[in-house]
């Protein structure tokens, strides 16, 4: 495959796994939560090179799985103590954060993994990081883990819907019929964090934001029912990430932020033109009447 | 044989003590209302119970067993503010929802369980609205659909969290049909309830709470105007006698 077709493939990858997990997030309301995990996976990424002394993606997505369910932890403990959500969250990410700066700072300090790669990804160094598979071929290990994210992501929702969909909605009476409300919770941020820490490499932790947060909040203009919602999330996801690419070397800028720009901008249309919440057909409904 | 019983339940919100040595026990077929001002514990005693939130002390028993054991047998109705109503689902949707402990992990739900939510939506004159997202739907009509989802589970004994707050007339009496129904099969239901006005006329038992159990009994013997005083305190007394 073509340069070009990793990248696309890869950052299609993205907006497809970060759409889908981001529709629940925004249904739980847990848009913050997104922008705490995607920064305090960073701790979790560093100590797992520090343990490994190797930058493999594997040992950075348990990294990132453990440093995910600490902030998740975390957050619920203050919050349960009587410190407020939004504070909780703003206090153990930023701390964690923090500790992982320094960290790279301090102990690692190379060039495959500093701040600035963090922070904003290289999506355009995946496809020279490439791994042989015997019955495929070469393969960016970064295209590669973003494969089998997506395959879990989407595993799991089929095999959680519904305990996802009363939990967001209801979690009383799912607690009160038998559901793991906690367990599930948890099972939840695990997801957040692999997607997370999968999309990393190609758009860096302010970007992946965007990525969970933006096409979900979208896609909940157009329709009244999840299915649909997680379809057309995924889909804004893609377009994104495509048309973000094509933007990005229009403009011969930087790939992740046009990318994050693409999201705003489906977000902006949908705001705008959809059927039911757009503020169009608003307007029209007014003057109508 | 008792189908709850509550022993010294105590429990306390953000290090505020909202429930002191709470017992009482409620025999099966019975309608009792759950009657106190605000804060006096009410929703918080209904959350303890089902183990929704902590307790401090005491014990509570179904069916002379354990919550656990029994969770199939025992359904509740929340308050209605307490979800979002423009999450993306339409009215038999959360109906199903009821029965998502039955479907089973791993599982979908199918035709025979929306069959199941169909008709408990019909019970409650809501079938009609069956694909109505649930925004869509008047406060009256989302508590019908929440009514729905507790008769689908098919309990023995239900908690209802305020279900009469804030209804049309129609709802209300729909509301209390189909409770005098489940009664009539044996059912036992206990109903946070608001209004001291239809208390004699609704419910056959009462539990006066303020923080702990002021009386609890058959209406007539208990909803008595001492009674009812000493639960709201000095607040109620003005307004009473100012009405009368």
């Amino acid at each position: 495959m073509s340069y070009t077709a990793w990248i696309l493939l890869t950052a299609s990858l993205v907006g497809l796994s970060c759409g889908l997990m981001g529709v629940f997030l925004i249904l739980r309301r847990m848009a913050m939560m997104a922008d705490a995990i995607s920064h305090s996976v960073l701790i979790g990424i560093v100590s797992a090179y520090l343990i490994t002394r190797e930058l493999s993606g594997w040992h950075m997505m348990v990294g990132g799985i453990i440093a995910g369910l600490l902030t998740a932890v975390l957050v619920q403990w203050f919050n349960s103590r009587g410190v407020q959500q939004d504070a909780s969250i703003g206090v153990v990410f930023t701390t964690l954060f923090a500790i992982g700066v320094i960290m790279i700072a301090t102990q690692v300090g190379n060039a495959h993994l500093d701040v600035k790669h963090a922070l904003m990804g290289e999506i355009t160094f995946v496809p020279w990081d490439l791994i042989q598979l015997s019955w495929f071929g070469a393969i960016p290990e970064a295209t590669l883990i973003l494969i089998i994210v997506l395959i879990i992501v989407v595993i799991a929702i089929l095999a959680f819907y519904k305990e996802w969909k009363i939990t967001s909605f209801d979690p009383m009476l799912a607690a009160s019929i038998g559901i793991p409300v906690a367990l599930m919770h948890y099972l939840f941020m695990s997801l957040v964090s692999i997607t997370t820490v999968a999309a990393f490499d190609a758009v860096g932790a302010i970007m992946v934001v965007a990525m969970l947060i933006t096409p979900a909040a979208a896609a909940y203009l157009w329709t009244d029912r999840l299915s649909i919602m997680l379809i057309l999330s995924g889909t804004f996801g893609v377009i994104s990430a495509i048309g973000g690419y094509y933007i990005a070397v229009f403009l011969d800028t930087s790939i992740s932020g046009s990318m994050a720009f693409a999201t705003g901008i489906v977000f902006m249309i949908s705001f705008l033109c959809s059927p039911k919440h757009g503020v169009l057909a608003q307007h029209f409904r007014t003057v109508k009447m | 044989m008792a189908v709850l019983t509550v022993n010294d339940l105590t429990a306390s919100y953000r290090k505020n003590k909202v429930l002191n040595d709470v017992s009482f026990n409620v025999q099966p077929g019975s309608l009792t209302s759950i009657v106190g001002p605000n804060g006096a514990g009410k929703s918080t005693l209904l959350k303890v119970m089902l183990e929704l939130h902590p307790k401090l002390s005491g014990d509570v028993s179904f069916f002379g067993s354990t919550l656990n054991k029994m969770k199939t047998r025992v359904g509740y109705v929340p308050q209605r503010g307490s979800v979002d109503w423009d999450f993306p689902t339409d009215a038999l949707d959360v109906v199903l929802m009821g029965l998502y402990g039955r479907v089973g992990w791993l599982k979908w739900p199918k035709r025979e369980h929306r069959e199941k939510a169909m008709d408990s939506l019909e019970k409650m004159g809501m079938a009609d609205y069956a694909g109505r997202q649930i925004s869509q739907l008047s406060g009256g009509q989302q508590q019908r659909v929440f009514l729905a989802r507790a008769l689908v589970q098919e309990a023995d004994l239900y908690f209802m969290d305020e279900p009469l707050a804030g209804v049309d007339a129609a709802t209300e009496q729909a509301i209390m049909t189909i409770l005098n129904e489940l009664r009539m099969k044996g059912k036992t239901v206990m109903v946070v309830h608001h209004d001291l006005q239809t208390v004699e006329d609704y419910f056959d038992h009462v539990l006066l709470l303020n923080r702990t159990v002021v009386a609890h009994g058959v209406t007539k013997d208990v909803f008595t105007k001492d009674n009812v005083y000493q639960t709201y305190g000095g607040t109620l007394r003005y307004m009473m006698e100012a009405t009368t």
